[in-house]
């Protein structure tokens, strides 16, 4: 999806790297490589190509992630 | 003769019944008397095992071949080719006719030989989205959950929360999927995961939930790798094709509020000097009708065709500037105009403001917009939009005077 892109700076994805413990599962359901696993850690590594589906959200075992899409 | 016909579904039973009957020309004997279709006892003969399914008032589905006996009860067996009418229904539903019915009743099916240790694909009820996935199944033995999504895709019932982990659950347990299968797991297509928490679904009924392939044509080779994704599995695409299928029915969308614009555009055309003529609203209300077409073809569309080709982010925006390109076009090479440069000036302004609003629409359709994202690009845009409009018809009934 690199030649297709929607708008910077918009996303309302937070991820607490304090409360995630590097499962994984998150890079596993993000259907546009937002993350990537480092020191087992979770880290955004492209915070403009999520769309705010919320799959990662859903899955998170320890809520590290929230998206708010219409909140502000 | 109605004596011979009384007789035949014994005969035809003792037929069948018997495994090595042979059945030539000697058998269809009795029937001489009928007239010549012996053919279609044939047929018949054929579909027996199916017809020990039939019930009064049900009709069995076409994609249902045979049945196969599990311990909880019969699943049927779907083929892994489409028919001519299920090629046909899918592009009726893809021109937006009928789209709001085509499901498959949910449930749990079967492709090939599946046994009690075949995988579980978990699909939605949206026929499409089986027919999808059933036709790359070729060759493989797997069982089929489908969920109930109210025939809507997996990916848009996730966002609406129908493709959940309570229907998952609900439907594990209503189908007896335990007693199925050996294993506890199903593979969720990954857009499924807005909707469905893995985690949940195995403390509420302890089945592991396995996130697979985004697109159906991975399936067979997700399994063949023991269930482990290529990366570019993971990932969405949004191609030529699958932004060109999905036009028909922005079109159909659109199509309403295109009949009330060109009623209102006719209508007003009729304003001039001597207060209202219907000549002139026919004259000049034609012309605006093809720049109402322009704009809503360049909307729904050639924006989305040409998405990723065109500039700017904002949908909006891209929708102006093709609108513009084609509006432009059109009024240069075609004598559309009555009213001068005024005139001409109202139906670009109109047919791009047009294109903007619909090119918009198609936000709503793609896998990559952010909610919030076309939040700020409609507060944005709405009001260029309706100045745009009203500049137009403003100068569309100078043009009268
Ligand atoms: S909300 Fe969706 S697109 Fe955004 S990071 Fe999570 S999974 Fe990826
Ligand atoms: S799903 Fe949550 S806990 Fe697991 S890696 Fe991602 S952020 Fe960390």
């Amino acid at each position: 999806m690199q030649n297709l892109r929607y708008l910077d700076g918009v996303s309302t994805l937070k991820l607490s790297q304090k409360l995630c413990v590097g499962c994984g599962l998150c890079i596993e359901v993000c259907p546009h490589g937002v993350f990537v696993l480092d020191e087992h850690k979770a880290h955004i590594q492209d915070l403009d190509g999520c769309m705010e589906c919320g799959a990662c959200v859903n899955n998170c075992p320890t809520s590290a992630i929230s998206v708010t899409p219409g909140v502000g | 003769m109605t004596a011979l016909m009384s007789q035949m579904p014994e005969q035809l039973e003792e037929l069948s019944s018997s495994t090595d009957f042979t059945l030539s020309t000697k058998s269809v004997k009795i029937l001489s008397s009928m007239p010549d279709n012996g053919g279609s006892y044939y047929s018949n003969l054929k579909l027996q095992p199916l017809e020990t399914h039939e019930k009064a008032g049900y009709q069995l589905c076409s994609h249902v071949e045979d049945f196969i006996f599990t311990k909880a009860g019969t699943v049927p067996k779907i083929k892994t080719q489409l028919s001519r009418d299920d090629i046909f229904s899918t592009i009726m539903v893809r021109c937006g006719i009928g789209r709001n019915n085509y499901r498959v009743a949910p449930g749990l099916y079967g492709v090939g030989e599946p046994g009690r240790t075949s995988e579980v694909l978990v699909t939605a009820n949206f026929k499409l989205s089986f027919d999808h996935l059933r036709q790359e199944l070729k060759g493989i033995n797997v069982w089929i959950l489908v969920l109930d999504t109210r025939g809507v895709n997996v990916w848009c019932a996730a966002g609406k929360g129908t493709f959940s982990t309570s229907e998952l659950v609900h439907r594990i347990e209503s189908t007896g999927l335990n007693l199925v299968v050996d294993h506890k797991r199903v593979i969720v297509p990954q857009l499924g995961a807005t909707g469905v928490s893995a985690r949940l679904v195995q403390e509420r009924c302890g089945f592991r939930v396995v996130f697979g392939p985004i697109r159906s044509r991975d399936m067979v080779e997700f399994l063949q790798n023991r269930r482990r994704v290529t990366p570019g599995m993971r990932q969405i695409t949004f191609t030529l094709a699958e932004r060109f299928v999905l036009t028909p029915v922005e079109i159909r969308i659109a199509a309403k509020s295109v009949f009330i614009m060109a009623l209102a555009l006719v209508f007003i055309s009729g304003i001039g000097p001597q207060i209202f003529s219907l000549e002139q609203a026919w004259n000049k209300g034609r012309t605006g009708i093809v720049m109402i077409l322009t704009g809503v073809l360049s909307g729904t569309v050639v924006t989305p065709v040409l998405l990723p080709w065109l500039p700017f982010r904002q949908f909006a925006a891209k929708g102006i500037v093709s609108g513009s390109v084609l509006a432009a076009t059109l009024l240069f090479f075609l004598p559309l105009t009555q009213g001068g440069i005024k005139g001409s000036m109202a139906l670009f302004l109109f047919s791009v403001a047009i294109s903007s609003y619909f090119a918009m629409g198609f936000t709503g359709a793609t896998p990559f917009t952010s909610p919030s994202g076309v939040e700020k690009e409609m507060k944005r845009f709405i009001p260029i939009q309706a100045i745009l409009m009203l500049i137009s018809m403003v100068l569309w009934i100078y043009s009268s005077f």
